[in-house]
């Protein structure tokens, strides 16, 4: 952290995004032990049910998670299933002593939408619903326009937390408002106290309603979707937990997000890599928030859409696309 | 309410006369078949427009996720506000001393528990997870509104019972030995209902000031109930809703409302069941009153409510307040305005217009312009979010209610008419003993 600092004050007053550096990326650590011990296992659980199949087969052949194959006895096996009761209590204790932010520089946007496409992958959506939407904003007849991606924006005071009657949408200690749909009776209430907009309702049965079937919800993933229930940006906390960059983030192709951790006033670029002293970025390029005045202390913040390297090409009609 | 009952007129000749007035129509008649024949079969088509909205989802409705409360939350907030005319009626008006809300009174109780026993149904037609409905119990957050409206209004609805049914305990038991001419299980029903009520002077005083506490209880609660269901949009940050008076708002909205649905029932009443001896002329005449004095106030809010934000014309304000006086909700902002606000209050100032079927009609007007009321206050705002609407469908742009949402809709408009029906018909609709005993003191000044 204190080099961190160091590396940071050099690049003071200079352009935010000069400040390149090759600090860690400050998942890996965190990332690593989750992910390993989940591979594994998976793994203990694919072998074990190959095995069960082979008639009188009195060992199990399994992988363990520092990649060496070991045989088990059958007797005093048990199945690893992935407890809901688990997922959920992660789900909603968050990754302690992190503090979630996400910057995107709105003078990169050129509305390619791929952070819209791998996010529904992701969560399993339809075209037309939206976790993160990039919208063509104009603030004034006279002012240029530009396109504004929009998640979730994680407020730190969350007019829909407030309104929720059943404790389903809960504000988490890494800054991370999440859904649970377990619970949602489906009220909509935190639609109507939403004023970016970020949250959808399942009306229908979710696109993958029928292939989702039987997979244990996964709280920071929110899939499966279920009807009648709510749904929005989660701020990928499923990747977040394995070390990675949320699924919007790593797919934009022109640079527009940058994601990281107030608590170590960095964040790395999605599409470049480079990482970022947030204070810096945001000092330098007059970094704003949403609607501030409305007292919903948003955790995502954007860089003016100024000195832009291509002309404003709206070829996508906003009203009619879908 | 006097705080003692003189139990004489219990002697006096006249009750038998009163009872037979009252009792006369109670009972199973041909009309009353045909007519619940024809209520139930109605809400047969339209409990099976809710069974394929359990089905399918709440994609079956015109909601989407700009518009997400449409219809049934208009229409929830319709109810809860027609309800509120119990307390005006019972308790206010009541404990002022008003003698002339005596015959009234029952019927008014009896619009508040129709209408606040369906509320409750109606917002569970609007919830996404219905059978999650236990949650609201078992993970309930006290910060959230919809824990106070769900918390007042079934306190709303437990008082509202108990004024309906504390009265009539004694007119049960008056009833027994004069109800010959009914089915033998509604007796039954009598013996039970009437508690072995004997008439004695400590019954009439416990009972008495049973009704005077609950009387007292019900105005802060009826004044919670309302003021959350007002909260539920007050809270919110968006344009339209964003506003301090919209309790007060709500709140003299909803006396509009139920004093019409009263007049309504009470015409009703009085033209079937030929009570004109109890439901006067004069009744009808201190009920118009009542309606244009509730509607100069309720007028006086939406001034405030309108004017004041169109001085300023806050960008996100102007948006919304444009599209109500001149833009898509134009026509149906001014004819509410109009039909069921001002014409009203200006005709209703001439004692003209206070008669019985005038009365009606005017009521009639004034209760369908409430309930589009609500539908403005709940949907236009949500046309109008801070950002805009960009990359979806067609049909999410602008909200069209749907027949399955309308159906539903009507069948708890249905489910209410039912109660207020099987009330009026199998219980006496005009409080007998209080009756008697009012003329029986009038005769006893009169001798004297």
């Amino acid at each position: 952290m204190s080099q961190n600092s160091k590396d940071a004050s050099h690049v003071h007053g200079h352009h935010g995004h000069d400040s390149t550096n090759s600090r860690r990326d400050f998942f890996k650590n965190f990332g690593l032990f989750s992910a390993v011990s989940a591979a594994g296992a998976a793994a203990i659980y694919s072998g074990h049910s190959y095995e069960a199949n082979k008639p009188g087969a009195n060992f199990v052949r399994v992988l363990t998670a520092d990649n060496r194959i070991i045989e088990v006895p059958k007797e005093g096996f048990k199945d690893i299933k992935v407890d809901l009761n688990q997922l959920q209590k992660q789900g909603r204790e968050g990754l302690k002593g992190h503090r979630f932010v996400m910057v995107i520089d709105l003078a990169k946007c050129r509305n390619a939408r791929k952070c819209i496409t791998a996010c529904q992958g992701a969560h399993h959506l339809r075209p037309h619903e939206y976790h993160i939407n990039t919208l063509v904003m104009q603030e004034s007849e006279n002012t240029a326009p530009y396109f504004m991606p929009k998640p979730c924006q994680h407020c730190d005071n969350p007019p829909c937390v407030a309104v929720c009657p059943v404790d389903a949408t809960f504000k988490r200690q890494d800054g991370i408002v999440l859904i649970d749909n377990e619970r949602c009776i489906g009220c909509r209430f935190c639609i109507a106290a939403c004023p970016y907009s970020a949250r959808l309702f399942h009306w229908e049965e979710p696109l993958m309603a029928e292939a989702d079937k039987g997979t244990p919800y996964n709280i920071e993933l929110n899939v499966p979707q279920r009807k009648g229930t709510i749904s929005k940006c989660l701020f990928s906390s499923d990747r977040l937990r394995e070390g990675k960059l949320p699924y919007c983030v790593s797919a934009c192709p022109n640079g527009v997000y940058y994601f990281g951790d107030e608590n170590q006033d960095s964040v790395t670029n999605g599409t470049t890599k480079e990482t970022f002293r947030l204070s810096e970025l945001l000092k330098v390029n007059a970094g704003y928030q949403l609607m501030p005045e409305l007292g919903t202390k948003p955790r995502v913040y954007y860089l003016p859409a100024k000195n832009r390297l291509f002309e404003f090409k709206d070829d996508k009609d906003p009203v009619q696309s879908i | 309410m006097a705080s003692e009952v003189n139990t004489d007129f219990l002697q006096d000749k006249k009750l038998d006369s009163i009872a037979a007035d009252i009792l006369r129509p109670v009972g199973i008649t041909q009309g009353f078949v045909v007519w619940m024949g024809f209520l139930g079969i109605s809400l047969m088509g339209c409990i099976y427009a809710y069974y394929i909205q359990w089905d399918k989802g709440l994609i079956v409705t015109g909601l989407r996720d700009y518009v997400s409360w449409g219809m049934y939350i208009a229409n929830f907030v319709f109810f809860v506000a027609t309800s509120l005319v119990g307390m005006l009626i019972s308790s206010v008006l009541g404990l002022i001393g008003f003698k002339w809300v005596k015959p009234i009174a029952r019927i008014a109780e009896i619009i508040a528990v129709a209408f606040a026993a369906v509320a409750g149904l109606v917002i569970v037609s609007d919830m996404g997870r219905p059978e999650r409905l236990a949650n609201v119990i078992l993970h309930g957050r006290i910060q959230s509104p919809i824990i106070w409206d769900v918390t007042v209004v079934t306190t709303y609805l437990t008082i509202s019972i108990l004024l309906y049914f504390l009265p009539l305990i004694p007119d049960l038991a008056i009833s027994k030995g004069r109800m010959n001419h009914t089915p033998k299980w509604l007796q039954n029903i009598y013996e039970v209902l009437s508690v072995k009520w004997n008439h004695t002077p400590e019954q009439y005083r416990l009972l008495l000031k049973a009704i005077r506490i609950l009387l007292i209880l019900i105005i802060p609660t009826a004044f919670a109930i309302h003021t959350v269901t007002s909260w539920l949009f007050a809270v919110t940050l968006r344009p339209g809703w964003d506003s301090t008076i919209f309790g007060p708002y709500f709140l003299t909205g909803a006396f509009v409302a139920g004093s019409a649905a009263v007049v309504i029932v009470m015409y009703f009443i009085r033209s079937n069941y030929k009570l004109e001896k109890y439901l006067t002329n004069h009744h009808f005449d201190m009920m118009g009153k009542l309606l244009v004095l509730v509607s100069i106030v309720y007028l006086y809010f939406n001034i405030n409510e309108y004017l004041v934000p169109s001085f300023k014309m806050k960008t996100a304000e102007a948006i919304h307040l444009h599209d109500l006086f001149v833009g898509e909700y134009a026509v149906m902002f001014w004819s509410v305005q109009l039909l069921g606000l001002v014409i009203p209050i200006i005709l209703l100032l001439f004692s003209f217009f206070r008669k019985p079927f005038s009365m009606l009609i005017i009521s009639i007007v004034v209760l369908v312009a409430a309930w589009f009321k609500r539908f403005l206050i709940v949907v236009p705002t949500q046309d109008h979010p801070f950002l805009p609407k960009q990359y979806v469908p067609q049909a999410w742009m602008v909200y069209q209610p749907t027949v399955v949402e309308t159906a539903i809709t009507v069948g708890t408009l249905l489910l209410v008419i039912i109660i207020i029906t099987i009330l009026v018909k199998f219980f006496p609709v005009i409080p007998i003993w209080e009756m008697a005993e009012e003329q029986h003191e009038l005769d006893h000044k009169s001798q004297k």
